[in-house]
C-alpha cells in the first residue's frame, strides 16, 4: 500500500522584506502560517509550487513544507518550521515584534 | 591603519553602483533569483531563516573609530539597533531589507569597509590575531602582511571561482591567538637570519571533516611568499574536487595526494610564476607598513591604577581577567567582554559601539580589533586609563569579567537566524552562561572555553573548544553532541566526542555534570580542565556525562 501523502504548505521568502511568507488558498502571500492552503493532495501541491515560483517578482525560495491541521490552520511538524514561523528566541524580532498582516 | 587610495575607493565606487543595479533589476523582475543569488553573494548578502543578512569584512578585526560609529551606523538605521560579531573577523546586521542595501554599502565605502568576498568561492577575509600589533610575543604586526593580502585577493581574477571557500589567517606570534591551524592556509611570520618570512600551514578546517593545518614550508621569505601562496592556491584551484562539495575543501585534497604531492605541485607553480613578481608587492608592503607603524606611545605614571587596583576588587577582578600583557610595561590590552551572562555572543548594540568607538578614541590611540572569539579589543590602553575605561564600560554593561572563562562562549548563529543549522545554539550559551553566574563557581572554575555550533559546518568551532557542543537534528529533535579536548592555540587538537548527545533541556545539566567532575578530579585550581582532561582522558567524564544520568534515569 503506498504511504499515505504528509500534508504540505508552500512557503518562501518575501523578496523586498526577506520575511518569511506562506501561500494562501485564495493565492495571497500571508505572514502567518496559519493562513497557509494546507495541500493534502501530492500533485496540487505540485502546481501550487510551480504557482509560488513563477512570481519571481515577489518570492524568494519557495518550498513544500511538511504541516498538519491544527485547531486555526496550518501548523508545523519540525522544529525548523516552528522557528521560520515564529522567529528567532534571542531577542522578540521578526514576527513578534509586528501584529501579522498579509504581504506581497 | 591602512587608508584607502584613491584606487581602492574608485573601486569600490563602481562596485557598489554596479550591484546597486544589479539590485534594481532584481525587484522589477529582470533578474530572476537564480541570476541574482551568485550577485549578492559576491557582495555579502544571504537570504536566512527570517531575513535578509548581511556580511561585512573587518578586515584582519581592526577598526578606528569613525568605522566603528559607522557600523553603529548601520545598526540604527537599517537594522535593529544591533550588530553580531562574527568567529571570522566579521560583524552581520541580520534585518536589512533588500533595498537598502545598496546604501548600507555605500554608508561603509565612506569609511573605507565592505561586505565583498564575505560569501562565494572566492579567498575570505583574511584573519590576524586581534592582539597585533600590541602584543609583546610577536616576531611582527602581522597586518601589513594581512592587508597585502587582502589587496592581492580581493577581486583576484584566478580566484574568483574555486572550488569552495578558502580562509587564510595570519599571526605574528608563536602563541596562536589566531587559530591558524584551523584554516585553509594558516601563516605565522618568524624570522630567519635576519628575514622576515613566514611559516605556511596547509590544509586546516574545521565543518564536516575537521582537519589541522600541516606543514607546507617551514619558511617563506616575504619576498617570496605572494607569489608562492599564489602557487599554493592555484594548485588546488585545478585539483579541487568541483564535483564534490564536501571534498572541495584544500584540506580534503591535501589529505587525498598527501602534503609531500602538494609541496612538490606548489614548488613547481612557484618556479613558474615567481618571475612574474617583479617587486611591486614588496614596494606596496613597504608603503602599508608606514600605515601600520606603532601610535606615539605615551609616558607617564601607572600610580593611579595600582591604587585602584588595592582598593576596588571589582575593578581587580576585571583586570585580572580581561587584561592581557602590552609589549610597553606601562598599557594594557583590553578585552571587552561582549558576553554578558545570559546575552547574545558576538553582540552589540548600537549605543555599546559608539561607546566602544568613543573609548578607542579617547584612551586608544583610535584603534579597535574585534577577536574571532566575538569580543572587541582596545589594543593600547595606558594603565593610568583603566579605572575611567572600566567605569565607562561598566556603565554600558560591558563590564563583565569573564574573558577565557565558562561564560565567553563562542556560538554560531544557529537556527535562530541561519537557514544551513540544524539546531539552536544562542540559547545554549545563554543557559551555560546564566547557569554558572548563578552557581557563582565562574572564576573557581577558571580557563575553559566552551563552544557551540548549530551545525556540522562549525562556524561556532566547537571541535577546538575545551568543551564543544554540535547541536544536531536527530529525528526531528534538537540533540546536541559533546567533545572534549578540543584546542585552537598553538598545542592545537580536534575534541573527542563522548557519546550519545542530550536533548535540549538536558545539555546545560550535562555540562554540569562535567564541570563538577572536573572540580573534583583537578589536582588544584592551577590545573585547567584542558589538563586535567589531557592528564586523565575521556573515561572520568564520560562517567560523569552517563552513569549519572543513567542514575537518574533509575531513580
Amino acid at each position: 500500500m503506498p504511504r499515505a501523502y504528509t500534508p504540505k504548505i508552500v512557503t518562501a521568502n518575501d523578496l523586498l522584506e526577506g520575511d518569511v511568507i506562506y501561500l494562501t488558498a485564495d493565492d495571497r502571500w500571508s505572514r502567518r502560517m496559519a493562513e497557509a492552503e494546507l495541500i493534502t493532495d501530492e500533485a496540487h501541491a505540485q502546481l501550487r509550487l510551480l504557482d509560488a515560483e513563477r512570481q519571481t517578482d515577489r518570492v524568494v525560495g519557495a518550498y513544500l513544507a511538511d504541516a498538519q491541521a491544527g485547531e486555526s490552520g496550518p501548523e508545523p511538524t519540525h522544529f525548523r518550521e516552528d522557528f521560520r514561523r515564529r522567529g528567532p528566541s534571542n531577542y522578540r524580532h521578526g514576527k513578534q515584534e509586528t501584529a501579522p498582516q498579509p504581504r506581497a | 591603519m591602512y587608508l584607502y587610495s584613491e584606487f581602492d575607493t574608485a573601486f569600490l565606487a563602481e562596485r557598489n553602483a554596479q550591484f546597486r543595479a544589479q539590485v534594481e533589476r532584481r525587484i522589477d523582475g529582470s533578474l530572476t533569483e537564480d541570476e541574482f543569488k551568485p550577485l549578492r553573494l559576491m557582495n555579502g548578502l544571504y537570504l536566512q531563516l527570517h531575513a535578509y543578512m548581511l556580511r561585512v569584512a573587518i578586515p584582519y578585526g581592526t577598526l578606528s573609530s569613525a568605522q566603528m560609529r559607522q557600523l553603529a551606523l548601520l545598526a540604527e538605521k537599517w537594522d535593529k539597533g544591533y550588530g553580531h560579531f562574527t568567529t571570522r573577523q566579521n560583524i552581520q546586521y541580520n534585518w536589512p531589507k533588500l533595498r537598502d542595501v545598496p546604501d548600507m554599502l555605500d554608508a561603509l565605502a565612506k569609511v573605507g569597509l565592505h561586505a565583498i568576498q564575505t560569501s562565494g568561492n572566492t579567498i575570505r577575509n583574511v584573519t590576524a590575531d586581534h592582539f597585533a600589533g600590541a602584543t609583546a610575543d610577536e616576531v611582527a604586526d602581522p597586518r601589513p602582511y594581512a592587508e597585502l593580502l587582502r589587496q592581492w585577493s580581493t577581486d583576484h581574477p584566478e580566484f574568483q571561482f574555486m572550488p569552495r571557500k578558502f580562509k587564510i589567517a595570519i599571526t605574528g606570534a608563536e602563541a596562536d591567538r589566531a587559530v591558524i591551524k584551523a584554516h585553509d592556509i594558516g601563516l605565522q611570520l618568524v624570522e630567519r637570519d635576519g628575514v622576515l618570512g613566514a611559516k605556511v600551514l596547509v590544509g586546516g578546517g574545521l565543518g564536516r571533516t575537521p582537519m589541522l593545518g600541516k606543514v607546507l614550508n617551514e619558511f617563506v621569505a616575504f619576498d617570496d611568499l605572494l607569489a608562492y601562496l599564489e602557487a599554493a592556491v592555484s594548485v588546488w584551484n585545478q585539483l579541487g574536487r568541483r564535483d564534490n562539495k564536501f571534498k572541495s575543501r584544500i584540506k580534503i585534497t591535501v589529505h587525498e595526494l598527501g602534503i609531500e604531492e602538494i609541496r612538490a605541485r606548489t614548488e613547481a607553480r612557484f618556479a613558474e610564476i615567481r618571475p612574474e613578481f617583479r617587486g611591486a608587492d614588496m614596494e606596496l608592503l613597504e608603503r602599508i607598513k608606514a600605515q601600520f607603524a606603532p601610535p606615539a606611545f605615551r609616558d607617564g605614571s601607572t600610580a593611579g591604577f595600582e591604587s585602584a587596583y588595592s582598593n576596588d576588587p571589582v575593578f581587580r577582578s576585571w583586570i585580572d581577567t580581561n587584561i592581557a600583557p602590552h609589549k610597553r610595561a606601562d598599557h594594557a590590552i583590553v578585552t571587552v567582554s561582549l558576553k554578558a551572562h545570559g546575552a547574545t555572543p558576538g553582540d552589540a548594540t548600537a549605543e555599546q559601539m559608539r561607546l566602544l568607538a568613543d573609548l578607542a578614541e579617547r584612551y586608544g590611540h583610535d584603534e579597535l580589533r574585534i577577536s574571532h572569539e566575538q569580543n572587541v579589543i582596545l589594543p593600547h590602553v595606558h594603565k593610568s586609563d583603566l579605572p575611567a575605561v572600566h567605569a565607562a564600560l561598566k556603565e554600558h554593561g560591558l563590564a563583565t569579567a569573564n574573558i577565557g572563562l565558562i561564560s565567553d562562549i563562542i556560538a554560531c548563529p544557529g537556527m535562530d537566524y541561519c537557514a544551513l543549522a540544524t539546531a539552536r545554539s544562542i540559547p545554549v550559551a545563554q543557559q551555560i552562561a546564566t547557569r554558572f553566574d548563578e552557581l557563582k563557581l565562574e572564576h573557581d572554575i577558571g580557563h575553559l572555553k566552551i563552544k557551540i555550533s548549530g551545525c556540522i559546518n562549525a562556524c561556532g568551532h566547537h571541535h577546538v573548544g575545551h568543551i564543544g557542543i554540535l547541536g544536531l537534528d536527530r529525528a526531528g529533535v534538537e540533540n546536541y553532541q559533546i567533545t572534549l579536548g578540543g584546542d585552537g592555540t598553538e598545542t592545537a587538537a580536534l575534541g573527542q566526542r563522548t557519546g550519545p548527545g542530550f536533548a535540549y533541556d538536558q545539555i546545560v545539566p550535562a555540562i554540569e555534570r562535567l564541570v563538577y567532575a572536573y572540580l573534583d578530579l583537578r589536582e588544584g585550581p592551577e590545573e585547567t580542565f584542558l589538563q586535567t582532561y589531557r592528564r586523565l582522558g575521556m573515561a572520568p567524564f564520560k562517567s560523569a556525562l552517563y552513569d549519572e544520568e543513567a542514575r537518574a534515569d533509575a531513580a
